[in-house]
Formats: C-alpha cells, sequence, structure tokens
C-alpha cells in the first residue's frame, strides 16, 4: 500500500517537473505570464509531491512495514525510533530521495519568493532546477527506487549498520550535509538564467551570492558535523583522514569559499565576471561529482559500479551538465567582459585574486589526489590509494599561505594601499609576538609553532578590525566601548560576520594544528580498582558491566578520572579509595546484525582538550586492555568550525540592512 | 594587452608549478593494492615497501593476546595466503572469513607487519 503511495508521488513529480519545464520555458518564450504563474505553480507541485514521497517512507521506516524493500534492509524492529526516522539517509536510495526533496524544497522556496520578479532570469533558473530534479526523479522511477517491495515480507529486517545507529550526530550531520550540497544548485540556476538571458547587469549576483553563502554555511556545518561524528563513533581518536567520501564534500566548499571572495571584487570593481560564473558552475559540478563519487558505488572498485546503472546514469549527467554549462558560458564570453581594472598590484582586490588561486589549488590538490586512483585504476588496472601523506604536505603550506593573505587582506582597505597602512600591522603583530614567545617558554617548538605563530597573527589581525571600528564608532558617538562593538556589527553585519568566520577559521585550525603535533596514545591492560596514568590525567579502572538494550548489547568499562596529584601526596593511601572528578565509560556493543562488538569510544572535552577512551577488549580474568589517546584542543575544531557557519548564516540573516 | 599576456605568463607558471608539485608529491605517496598472490609473486620488490594487501581473514587464523595486544592471522585471495600481524585490537567489524585490507610493510621474514586494519568500509550492511 505505501510502495504504491510513493511510487505514485514520485510519478506525480516527475509530471509536474515536466509540466513545469514546459510551462516555464514557453511561458517566457512567449512572454506569457499565465504560463509562467503555472510553471511556479508546477515547481510547488513538485514539492508536494516529493514530501508525500519521503513521508510514505517514514511512515514505511517507522511503522516498520517490512514489504518495501528498502525498509528490509536498512532497519529492524530493535531499531530505536530516532534511527528509524533516519533510515531515511543510511542507504543509496533514501539518500537520493533525500536530495531530490531538498532540490525540490529550494526550487518552491525561489519559486515563491521570487513571484513576479527578475521576470527574464527567474523562469531560467527554475527551468535548471526542475532538469537538475528531473535527473534525480529518473534515477527514482529507475534504477534506485525507494519504493521497491518484497514479497512475501520477511518477518525482520536487517537494521541499520550499527556504526550509523550508533550517535545521535548521525541524526543531523546528513541533512546539514545534503542543505549545503543541494544548496548549491541555485546559484548554478541563477548563474546559467543569467547568462542566458544577457542579464548580467551584476544583478544575478546580488540573488545569487545570498544563496551561495547559505548553501556554503550548511554544507561547512555539515563537514564538521561529518569530522565530530567520525571522531565520537570511529574509535581511532581522528575526525578526518581524507577519504574520498570527506573530500568529496570539501572540494565545492573550498571553490564555494573562493567565489564569496572573488565575488566581492566582482560587486566593487566590476571585474572578474567570466571567472565568477565559472566558479559557480565548478561548485555545482563539484557536488554532483561528489554525489557520484559517494553514491555510485566506484570508490569500491571501479568495476564495482557498472552492475547498477547508477553509476553510468551519473557519468551522463556529469558529462551533460559540463558541456551545457561550457557551452553557455562561451557563448556569452564577449559579453561578461569585465568594465573596470584592478587598482595596484598591492590592494585588497590583488590579496582576493591570490586568495582564490590558493583556495583552487588546494581543492585542485585534493581533486587529483582523490580522482588518481580511480583513472590508474580505470586505465591501467592497478589498484592503488593516495595516502594522507600527500594531502597533507601539499594542503598544510596552501593553508598558511591562505591565513597569511587572509590576515594581510583584512588589515588591508580596499583599493591601492594607503602610506599609513602598515601601521595597522604592529598591534595585532605585537600581540601575536607576545602569545607566540608565552608558547615557545612552554616547550612548542618547530613547525608547529611556526604554524601556530601564522594561525594567531590571522586571529589577531580579524581582532585588530573589531577593535579599529569599535574605537571609532565610540568616539564618534561618544558611547561606551561594548555598545559600539554592537552598533558596529550591526551597521556592517556583513562585513564584520565575513572576519567572524575568519576567527573561526583559526581556531578550528588552531585545534587541526595542536592535535596533529601533541596527541599522544596508549594502550593499558589493568584490573579491577588498579590505577594508570596517561600524560596530564590519572585514571583508575573501577569494574565492567553488561546492560541489555532492546537492539544492543552493552559492555561498558567504569574508568574514573582522578586528581592528578592525589596519589603523590598520599603513597600510602589505596588508589580505590581516592574519590574521582568524574567517570566515562567506554563500552563494545554488540549487535545482534554483526558478530564482532563495535568499540564505542568516551570523550571527555575540555577547553584544553579531550580525553579520549575506547575499551578494546574485556579480558577473562576480569582486566580490561584500554586505548588512551590524548588529544589537545579538538573541542576547538567543531567551535571554530561552527562558529564559520552561523556567520555564514548571520551574515544573510533578513534584517534592515543586509 | 600587456597585462593580460602578464596575467597569462602568470597563469601558466602558477598551474605548471602545482601540476609539478602534485605529481611530485603523489609519486612519494602512492600505496599500492595487492593481493596475496600478487605480493608472493613479486616478494622482492615489495620488500620493506609500504602496501595494502586485501583479501579474505582465513577462519580459523586469528589470535590474539590481549596482554601483549599482538594480533595475528592470515589474508588470503583463494590461492595464495599471507601472515600478518598486528599491534593493536583487532578494530570494530573484523571477523574471520570476511575481507580486510591491511596497511603495513612486507618484511624480510615474509610477515605483513600491518599499521593499520581495513575493514571493508560500506555504509549498506549485507550479512554473510
Amino acid at each position: 500500500m505505501i510502495s504504491i503511495l510513493g511510487s505514485t508521488a514520485i510519478a506525480a513529480a516527475a509530471v509536474s517537473s515536466l509540466a513545469g519545464l514546459i510551462f516555464l520555458l514557453r511561458g517566457r518564450g512567449r512572454g506569457d505570464q499565465r504560463l509562467i504563474d503555472r510553471g511556479h505553480w508546477a515547481v510547488i507541485a513538485l514539492f508536494v509531491a516529493v514530501t508525500a514521497a519521503v513521508v510514505a517512507l517514514e511512515v514505511a521506516l517507522i511503522g516498520v512495514d517490512f514489504s518495501v524493500r528498502y525498509v528490509a534492509a536498512n532497519i529492524n524492529r530493535a531499531t530505536p525510533l530516532l534511527f528509524r526516522i533516519i533510515g531515511l539517509w543510511g542507504a543509496l536510495e533514501g539518500s537520493i530521495l533525500l536530495w531530490a526533496w531538498v532540490l525540490a524544497g529550494y526550487a518552491a522556496l525561489v519559486a515563491v519568493r521570487y513571484r513576479g520578479r527578475h521576470q527574464e532570469t527567474v523562469p531560467l533558473a527554475l527551468a535548471v532546477l526542475l532538469g537538475i530534479t528531473s535527473f534525480f526523479l529518473l534515477l527514482m522511477l529507475g534504477p534506485a527506487s525507494p519504493f521497491g517491495r518484497l514479497s512475501p515480507a520477511p518477518p525482520d529486517g536487517r537494521g541499520l549498520n550499527p556504526l550509523l545507529a550508533n550517535h545521535p550526530l548521525m541524526a543531523v550531520h546528513p541533512p546539514f550535509l545534503y542543505l549545503g550540497y543541494v544548496g548549491f544548485a541555485v546559484p548554478y540556476a541563477f548563474a546559467v538564467a543569467a547568462l542566458l538571458s544577457r542579464t548580467l547587469r551584476d544583478e544575478w549576483m546580488t540573488v545569487t551570492r545570498r544563496w551561495t553563502v547559505a548553501a556554503w554555511s550548511f554544507l561547512g556545518a555539515g563537514i564538521i558535523l561529518g569530522a565530530w561524528w567520525s571522531y565520537e563513533v570511529l574509535g581511532w581518536g581522528g575526525y578526518w583522514a581524507w577519504d574520498p567520501v570527506e573530500n568529496a564534500a570539501f572540494m565545492p566548499w573550498l571553490v564555494a569559499t573562493a567565489f564569496l571572495h572573488s565575488v566581492m571584487v566582482q560587486e566593487r570593481r566590476r571585474l572578474l565576471r567570466l571567472w565568477n560564473h565559472a566558479l559557480i558552475i565548478v561548485t555545482f559540478l563539484l557536488t554532483i561529482f561528489g554525489t557520484f563519487l559517494t553514491r555510485s558505488g566506484i570508490l569500491g572498485s571501479v568495476h564495482d559500479f557498472t552492475q547498477s546503472l547508477i553509476g553510468p546514469l551519473f557519468l551522463i549527467f556529469i558529462g551533460a551538465v559540463l558541456v551545457f554549462s561550457v557551452g553557455v558560458l562561451l557563448l556569452r564570453r564577449d559579453e561578461v567582459r569585465d568594465t573596470g581594472s584592478l587598482p595596484a598590484y598591492v590592494s585588497r582586490e590583488s590579496l582576493f585574486l591570490l586568495n582564490n588561486v590558493v583556495l583552487l589549488a588546494i581543492a585542485a590538490t585534493i581533486f587529483i589526489g582523490t580522482t588518481f586512483p580511480l583513472l590508474a585504476e580505470a586505465v591501467a588496472g592497478v589498484k592503488l590509494t593516495v595516502g594522507p601523506p600527500f594531502f597533507n604536505r601539499l594542503t598544510v603550506p596552501l593553508a598558511m599561505a591562505l591565513l597569511i593573505l587572509m590576515a594581510t587582506a583584512t588589515l588591508l582597505p580596499w583599493g591601492p594601499a594607503p602610506r599609513g597602512a602598515l601601521r595597522r600591522f604592529v598591534g595585532p603583530g605585537l600581540l601575536s609576538a607576545a602569545l607566540v614567545a608565552v608558547l615557545g617558554v612552554t616547550g612548542v617548538r618547530g613547525l608547529t609553532l611556526g604554524a601556530l605563530a601564522v594561525i594567531i597573527f590571522a586571529a589577531a589581525a580579524q581582532l585588530a578590525e573589531f577593535h579599529r571600528g569599535a574605537r571609532a564608532v565610540g568616539r564618534a558617538e561618544g558611547q561606551p566601548y561594548p555598545l559600539a562593538l554592537v552598533a558596529l556589527f550591526s551597521a556592517n553585519r556583513r562585513r564584520y560576520a565575513g572576519y567572524l568566520a575568519h576567527l573561526g577559521l583559526a581556531l578550528a585550525l588552531a585545534g587541526v594544528a595542536a592535535s596533529s603535533a601533541y596527541r599522544t596514545e596508549s594502550d593499558h591492560t589493568v584490573r579491577r580498582g588498579e590505577a594508570f596514568s596517561v600524560p596530564g590525567y590519572l585514571l583508575r579502572y573501577d569494574g565492567a558491566a553488561l546492560s541489555r538494550h532492546p537492539d544492543k548489547l552493552v559492555v561498558a568499562a567504569a574508568v574514573s578520572i582522578l586528581p592528578p596529584k592525589s596519589l603523590e601526596a598520599a603513597p600510602s593511601r589505596p588508589a580505590a579509595a581516592v574519590p574521582a572528578i568524574a567517570t566515562l565509560y567506554p563500552s563494545e556493543r554488540l549487535y545482534p546484525q554483526q558478530r564482532t562488538p563495535i568499540p564505542t569510544p568516551a570523550v571527555r572535552s575540555t577547553w584544553r582538550g579531550d580525553l579520549y577512551l575506547v575499551l578494546l577488549a574485556v579480558g577473562p580474568d576480569g582486566s580490561v586492555v584500554l586505548k588512551a589517546i590524548t588529544n589537545p584542543l579538538v573541542p576547538w575544531i567543531w567551535t571554530g568550525g561552527l562558529l564559520m557557519a552561523l556567520a555564514g548564516l548571520i551574515s544573510i540573516w533578513p534584517g534592515r540592512r543586509g | 594587452m600587456m597585462r593580460r599576456t602578464r596575467l597569462l605568463i602568470a597563469a601558466v607558471v602558477v598551474v605548471a608549478a602545482l601540476i609539478y608539485v602534485i605529481i611530485g608529491g603523489i609519486r612519494g605517496a602512492v600505496v599500492y593494492y595487492i593481493t596475496p598472490s600478487e605480493l608472493l609473486a613479486q616478494a622482492e620488490q615489495a620488500r620493506e615497501k609500504t602496501i595494502r594487501v586485501g583479501g579474505r581473514v582465513v577462519p580459523g587464523s586469528k589470535t590474539w593476546d590481549p596482554v601483549t595486544l599482538e594480533l595475528r592471522f592470515r589474508l588470503t585471495d583463494g590461492s595464495a595466503t599471507v601472515p600478518v600481524q598486528y599491534h593493536g585490537a583487532p578494530p570494530g567489524l573484523f571477523t574471520e572469513g570476511q575481507g580486510a585490507i591491511v596497511e603495513g610493510t612486507w618484511d624480510q621474514a615474509g610477515v605483513v607487519r600491518a599499521r593499520s586494519i581495513i575493514v571493508k568500509h560500506s555504509e549498506e550492511y549485507a550479512p554473510p
């Protein structure tokens, strides 16, 4: 029953999508407003239909209807409600449905918001969005149907992959990622529509910039939440492995970041028009390419992916989008000529150009590192991987260059640098020199100290800009400093939200640098009541307990954190008698659908860093094997990354002044 | 025109430099993925290089000492079998009879010294 409803909804969505395409293109061709209006309604009908399909799949998942193949393959009766709901993005077909739903949602938003405005571009932009949606609907009508049936229905399903059913972050990471990924379709649609309709008066840029910032923020949050999930669940104490799946999300974010900067040069100087169109097109292509990488099975083996039609269909789609976009760009290249010129070699404008070069170099490095193994296998038949050392060796120096550019461009004004500009570097320079000296005294050395110095200077430059602005406002209006700071921020929200995002980046990279350089890892075999120490902590193992849950068995070891000096003060005192500061419960979880237990780490975070415990084994004599990892400044990564995303949303939040 | 030419030259130089660095970097960081048969066939060239060996964990071959944390097992592709040694606990999802990939070096004694064990990472779980 639900299968039929769901399949009907998808068919209805496909019909709406095609009808909308025809209405919009014909209406625009004939200048017939009534047809265009119908096109807008078709977009809304499309959204309603895809929503119905999502609701149908959710009803089947929540109601454990195993006559739906997708439900039987991905959850079972013991799956808790939250993880039944998020089963929507637990596997391929549901993910494609989620893609289509988010895209239809964005299209509906565009249809409602721009009704009767931007008459030359909006119908075309909507048509482009419908074209993309049609591809995903086609996938669901063909090889990736979420509503395939099983007859007879099995008594129970297979259950969600335990790694996905293990942490609530799985509930938020994919939706943010998809909001970001799919969101880039909107700026792409507007860029193409502007080119096709010759509406090249930079007006599409205002529309596009806001949508791009929104997608950029969501994607950034999605990437950070994904890293956090992998840190909390996978038990290796890391958060980023340069895995193709991670790279697939990171590349469009980098190119979009380049666009967000170069678009400012276009707004100010009427420069880089062709370049900005190209950046948006590349960003969108990378999102489709990323979806292809993660959804076609090509990562398992190049030969795997031909077993289903999905991979080849994606390749055809990518090819079609590429040919279409490049064709449009070439067709209009003479009309998107720049009318201004670069003011000077040393100016914020030229630094933005360099920023673009560096960001694209990072993206290109990651692209080549990610695709090289696929090419090697497809062309030469050799299976190989490109390891993290490659990515680290190239991206770390590029990231440092990026930070130096970021600090310098923040401190320099627009236009040719005035003679006194160097004075602005004095304050942040002195501040960071002092902090770096403190770090040097505490024992930070070598490349890590160099990297931290660059990061601190980049952060100090942002703070200096806030300070300079607030002081000027305070002097001009006679306001006290904190009020002046607030006034400054709300009067120039876009600019200062940008600096806030820069601060977030500096925080996150400080976390990356510190946790890469000063992570410690040790294994301990301990008996009950035994104390052991890891750098910075004194720990005691307090015994293990077994608990039964509907979907799993959990063996949790209780590990107490003791005051570090407690045993030295009274050596005769037994370790078991010392009161604990906190207790962590690293565990092993055994799911019936899996034969070996999944270790689930326990993490204690403070602003200085994490203690990360993994239960490796429980011995027959009551002893346990624990892996203890200390990871300095890791929480800074989550804080900084989410601050960046938040800053993006703050900058576009509707208000009196953008 | 002059300006354009200069810009073009700068772009070409930057792109060429980047390609040079990337290709150099990839050469040093490539890890070949081979099967136990291929490893035995090229035993001498592969010695002391970082490799990835993929295969099935031979049932009954796994021994693990929770005190010394020595994990030993054998990987097979059906025709050839190689011994693997690893320091640490078997990762989650590691099961005899299932596929696994180990990354490490092939030592003088003919044992793969694994630095990491990768269990096939897939979000779709299929029961055996």
